[in-house]
């Protein structure tokens, strides 16, 4: 009974961190079809922000959830404007100059904090459930995501905003004409998705020293659950993540942590070679 | 195609020949070997990429194959001639599955960039793991992260004693990557790679000529990772020692930053890309002002948006413009097309 | 008894709830040419990729020279000797005009031979001025020109033209409608088209498509003088 709850909890915590990793690079590719490369810095970037927010005597939820996204997303604006903007349209691209960026980012890092792993404690302790320790912050992550999944929904199903960006997500070109600037929309895109990937680096944050480099070990996950998940942007996030997430987890009981990164790899090759154009170009067609 | 093969090779002989013999001087050939092992490896991506349209976000991947099928063959045979064959035969087989899984799936652009750098994860990670000493091939540890060390390095074809080490090696490896850089002359002359320029331009058109386009495209690949699987074991012979780096991500991003530095589309760009960058990185290495990767990433942005042909097009059309030959330029079109395949 | 290159029976392909090309049984005896008529969205051009392999039929066999090829990819039916040109150009564009046309003579011949045959071609096109031009600075008539020669060079049997005087000036559909002419002497040739214009000058059979299905089938000057037909393109009550 407890290890199954224990198990429960692990395989939630794996889809939710998946989602979290994933939602800023999903906004933005599904929205601009922009692959962002530079994603897993934008994590590194948001888990700093919060590190040193914390550090100058800020409350560390403040530093995790507001300033962070702030922080990272305004720095993603900075980024649109200066080189994205002028590769609209040309998707190797954007990726390879996001790349590039995510270099830069890496390298400016490494000068400013150096190059020794910093962390901060969880902020939440864990607990007992029978002879199973819980990590009680692994909670705060699945809520977190699940919050976030339906502020998702709830902005593009409910506000005006979101409807353009519906719009704008099917036919860029006739949003264009009944008057919505692209430009502005991909802008205020951008910045959300950045914000997202702050957000989302600095909630795992507690969890994982940071280095520099620690944007790595997020952006291919990132890329193969996004691009898995196919053109609808919430299916194909949630779907796509709990696919991998599960598989991850199984595998991770029954072998080994490394054997249940590869089994996730290995799914993801498997499911694109069987669905070219993702979960959702197959099975959720034209949901959000 | 404006040269014969005949003028082609004979410029490219001399030039090498000038070079090999005039680098030393400059260079230490210690640093100058590294710099020919990657301009290989730029090469086999410059191929497959700027020719076929092909663009592997794993290159590094049939490399680290290759130097990792060299050391565990090398340890179990005590001779490196046989090695050296299988580090260019195992990579080019893993490539053709790979390449036969991908593009007979009909699979294009960011699901072949996603697949090839999910591969290289997924090596990366599983050598990363076999630390431990039930990871054994034949008598070759896998060694996990601390990779394979103490292997037998390059000997004269038959004799185990005679090793190829110091300034022989950089003749070795420069004379190899001229044989390589003539291979894929010839290589584009053919009727082959006349084909792989279609299929880079227009897939559907070839279809609809009759040819089969994911077969061509397989082969293409398979005679990408051979190249880069040679690099790889030329590359272990240097380094006497290969370790789980060699399939990072961080490699397979190197050798697209050559490839668009030096330029696509051409046979000198992605080798002149290579060599230039890790020797600026070399150079970079001795001070600690400014980091290593945001240099590099800053060329590569700035590459990207103002340069995004790369330097070798770019000088040959300012040569042109300036001695006013009357070759037609290559048009800006035909180096863009060439990114996006 | 001249024998039949094309034939299809029931073919059918639907997207969804839409049904764009219905039940459609066509026939085609060599060196036939044939043009496919109707308005927009009559389901021409559906039969048209269905037939080359450009996409896959839901229900329904095509056959050519008796061989049954329902589903093949393109490049198998190609390699038949069948001649195809899409809607629009698909050409390669930083190739030149050599370059493209060599390329389709050489799948099925040998180096020397494509050269010959390519030289021929282009001289036959009247591209010799621009042979070594790159396909994509050149204007469009001229485009759809050397799309005909790299279906012509190949020397097929069965050639399979979708809109191939779409876009042309008047001069260019002239030399367009010789050069088919040609093509006839070897090939059956089928040309999807709703350009009448062009289609009085070379039709004889005409089969017309209405809502997926073939409306009727018949000389060119009984088509265009039939109620139903006329009904069909100007939208009237017969």
């Amino acid at each position: 009974m407890d290890l199954s709850f224990v198990i429960l909890v692990e395989m939630l915590y794996a889809v939710a961190s998946l989602v979290l990793i994933s939602a800023g690079l999903a906004v933005v590719f599904g929205m601009m079809k922009v692959i962002n490369l530079a994603h897993g810095e934008f994590m590194m970037m948001g888990g700093y922000a919060t590190i040193t927010a914390v550090g100058l005597g800020v409350n560390v939820f403040v530093a995790m959830l507001v300033i962070a996204p702030i922080v990272v997303g305004l720095i993603g604006l900075i980024v649109e404007r200066l080189v994205i903007r002028h590769l609209y349209g040309r998707l190797v691209d954007t990726m390879l100059a996001t790349w590039g960026l995510s270099l830069v980012f890496i390298g400016l890092a490494t000068m400013i904090f150096g190059n020794t792993t910093t962390g901060i404690s969880t902020p939440i302790p864990g607990f007992a459930v029978g002879d199973y320790q819980i990590n009680g912050y692994n909670f705060f992550i699945i809520i977190v995501t699940i919050l976030l999944v339906i502020a998702m929904y709830a902005v593009l199903r409910g506000t005006r905003a979101g409807l353009i960006a519906r719009g704008t997500m099917q036919r860029s070109d006739m949003a264009a004409a009944l008057g919505y600037s692209p430009d502005r929309i991909y802008m205020m895109t951008f910045f959300c998705g950045s914000a997202l990937s702050g957000l989302a680096g600095a909630v795992l944050a507690p969890l994982v020293g940071l280095v520099p480099t620690s944007g790595g070990a997020y952006i291919a996950k990132a890329f193969i659950t996004v691009i898995a998940g196919g053109p609808s942007l919430i299916a194909g996030l949630v779907s796509s993540a709990t696919s991998f997430g599960l598989v991850n987890q199984i595998f991770t009981f029954a072998i080994s942590p490394v054997i249940g990164e590869v089994a996730l790899l290995i799914a993801a090759v498997v499911l694109l070679r069987a669905m070219p154009s993702g979960i959702t170009g197959r099975f959720f067609k034209g949901k959000m | 195609m404006k040269r014969t093969m005949s003028q082609d090779v004979l410029i490219t002989l001399v030039v090498s020949a000038l070079l090999i013999w005039l680098m030393p001087l400059l260079i230490s050939t210690y640093t100058l070997t590294v710099l020919v092992i990657y301009g290989m490896l730029g090469l086999s991506l410059g191929l497959i990429w700027g020719f076929g349209g092909i663009l592997c976000f794993g290159q590094a991947a049939f490399f680290g194959l290759g130097a990792y099928t060299y050391a565990i063959a090398a340890i179990n045979i005590g001779e490196s001639t046989v090695p050296m064959i299988l580090a260019v035969v195992v990579p080019a087989i893993f490539a053709a599955l790979l390449g036969a899984m991908m593009f007979y799936g009909r699979l294009t652009d960011v699901y072949l960039g996603v697949i090839t750098l999910v591969v290289t994860l997924i090596l990366f990670k599983f050598v990363n793991s076999t630390a431990g000493p039930q990871y054994v091939i034949g008598k070759a540890r896998l060694g996990g992260f601390n990779g394979i060390p103490g292997f037998q390095t390059l000997n004269v074809p038959g004799d185990p004693n005679a090793y190829i080490w110091g300034d022989p090696y950089f003749y070795v490896c420069a004379v190899a990557l001229v044989i390589v850089y003539l291979l894929v002359t010839w290589l584009l002359r053919s009727s082959f790679g006349r084909m792989a320029l279609g299929i880079r331009e227009n897939e559907v058109r070839m279809g609809l000529m009759g040819y089969d386009v994911a077969a061509r495209k397989t082969v293409l690949f398979a005679i990408g990772a051979a190249i880069a699987g040679l690099a790889g074991a030329l590359f272990a012979n240097w380094g006497e020692i290969v370790t789980p780096n060699l399939f990072s991500l961080g490699q397979s991003a190197e050798i697209i930053i050559w490839c668009i530095v030096g330029g696509l589309g051409t046979r000198l760009g992605p080798i002149v890309g290579a060599a230039g960058l890790a020797y600026l990185k070399f150079m970079l290495g001795q001070q600690s002002m400014i980091d290593n990767t945001l240099i590099t990433g800053l060329i590569l942005v700035l590459f990207v948006l103002f340069l995004p042909r790369g330097l070798v097009p770019a000088i040959a059309s300012l040569l042109s413009s300036i001695f006013g030959h009357t070759r037609r330029k290559p048009s800006n079109r035909r180096m863009r097309r060439a990114r996006h395949g | 008894m001249a024998e039949t290159v094309l034939e299809t029976h029931g073919l059918t392909m639907r997207f969804g709830g839409v049904t764009a090309s219905d039940n459609v049984n066509f026939k085609l005896k060599e060196r036939e040419l044939r043009c496919l008529i109707g308005p927009n969205g009559a389901g021409k051009s559906t039969f048209f990729k269905c037939v080359t392999g450009l996409l896959i039929p839901t229900e329904g066999h095509v056959y050519m020279r008796g061989q049954e090829v329902t589903g093949w990819q393109p490049h198998q039916i190609a390699a038949l000797g069948v001649g195809i040109k899409t809607q629009t150009p698909n050409v390669m564009d930083a190739l030149s005009v050599h370059e493209n046309i060599w390329l389709a003579a050489r799948r099925f011949n040998n180096v020397a031979e494509s050269r010959a045959r390519a030289d021929a071609i282009i001289e036959r096109l009247a591209l010799g001025s621009i042979a070594r031009t790159e396909l994509g600075q050149l204007a469009h008539g001229e485009r759809q020109r050397v799309e005909l020669g790299i279906v012509a060079v190949a020397d097929p049997w069965l050639v399979l033209l979708d809109e191939p005087a779409a876009g042309m000036s008047a001069q260019d559909v002239d030399r367009m409608t010789e050069i088919i002419h040609e093509l006839t002497r070897r090939a059956a040739v089928v040309i999807v088209e709703h350009d009448m214009q062009f289609i009085r000058s070379i039709a004889e059979t005409v089969t017309v498509f209405h809502q997926g299905a073939v409306l009727m089938e018949d000389h060119v000057d009984q088509v265009m003088s039939d109620p139903h037909v006329r009904a069909v393109y100007l939208g009237k009550k017969a």
